[in-house]
């Protein structure tokens, strides 16, 4: 357990300090997939099963696929078909595959090695006990929506908030509104992307 | 059959061995804080600092954790339950701020929003 632990560790550190060299973002973008999911590892090795689920599943799932897509919006035109080919050759992947290769065989050595007990007996591997000190989704559950229940209404009134502001900034915008140098748009153009006004007059 | 719910603070551990140390995962968060911190000042990509953040954000998780993990309590992860959605709101908010810097500057460069007034 101690050196999954250790492998763990060193995948994180590795993948992250990858993360801020790379000049492409979306080598960045794929070291930084690799170290989240090394932290839910070692959620998992420390004994949160649950939040290690959640990193896995929000961290590395929700929250870089709105990376993913921003930048898929920022790429335009030929540009993105020269980015596209460049994704395809080795060096892009190989080096977030190996080390992901090295989190699986640690994640597999974890579950199937069995733990010495300090007399020398040998305790059954590690996906057919609870292991040491694991504080499981019950626990978390109860103590979540039970002391912690204020938390939870802060937590939705900030998430509404945060929609509201992507909302709002991300809505079409009037080219007058600008402040900074914009590209010259003609008046009439502006009917077309103003779709908030579109809607009041019918 | 689920485990009970730990009431007192020490709960007694059969597997002691079994147990990371607390300092060497603390350490591991600090490293990824740092690593985190100097891409913020490092990069000068809108986006690139987006992911700092975030990478500091998975750190202090990690730390709170740990440490929640060390006296077999819960309230660590349910901080890091929070962070986790804040992380979220964070981030669909800066993203729309990066794509709105992007179309109004031309790039992703963080030193062209220094020509903002007002």
């Amino acid at each position: 357990m101690i050196y999954a632990f250790y492998i763990a560790a060193a995948v994180a550190i590795v993948s992250t300090a990858m993360v801020i060299v790379q000049m492409n973002i979306v080598h960045a973008l794929l070291y930084l997939i690799l170290s989240l999911l090394s932290v839910a590892v070692i959620f998992f090795v420390v004994g949160a099963p649950f939040v290690a689920a959640l990193e896995v599943i929000i961290y590395a799932g929700a929250i870089m696929i709105l990376f993913v897509f921003v930048i898929m919006m920022l790429n335009l035109g030929t540009q993105s078909y020269r980015t596209e080919k460049g994704w395809m050759r080795v060096w892009t992947w190989v080096g977030p595959v190996l080390l992901a290769s090295v989190l699986l065989a640690d994640v597999v050595y974890m579950l199937v090695s069995p733990a010495r007990l300090p007399g020398g007996g040998r305790l059954p591997p590690a996906f057919v006990r609870p292991y040491a000190m694991m504080v499981g989704p019950r626990a978390v559950g109860v103590t979540l929506f039970g002391p912690y229940l204020i938390g939870v209404e802060l937590a939705s009134i900030l998430l509404l908030s945060g929609l509201i502001g992507a909302l709002h900034l991300g809505r079409a915008v009037r080219p007058e509104s600008f402040i900074g140098p914009v590209s010259a748009k003609k008046p009439g153009s502006s009917k077309k992307t103003d779709r908030g006004e579109g809607t009041v007059k019918k | 059959m689920m485990p009970p719910i730990p009431a007192n603070p020490a709960p007694v551990n059969p597997l002691r061995m079994d147990m990371i140390p607390m300092n060497y995962a603390l350490i591991v968060a600090w490293v990824l804080f740092v690593i985190g911190v100097i891409g913020v000042l490092a990069r000068r990509n809108l986006l690139f600092i987006l992911m700092s953040v975030e990478i500091m954000l998975n750190a202090s998780g990690l730390a709170f954790v740990v440490a929640g993990s060390r006296w077999g309590q819960p309230d660590g992860q349910i901080m890091f339950i929070f962070i986790l959605a804040m992380a979220a709101a964070e981030v669909s908010v800066g993203l729309a701020l990066v794509l709105l810097a992007y179309h109004r500057f031309g790039g992703l460069d963080a030193d062209a929003a220094n020509r903002m007034k007002g």
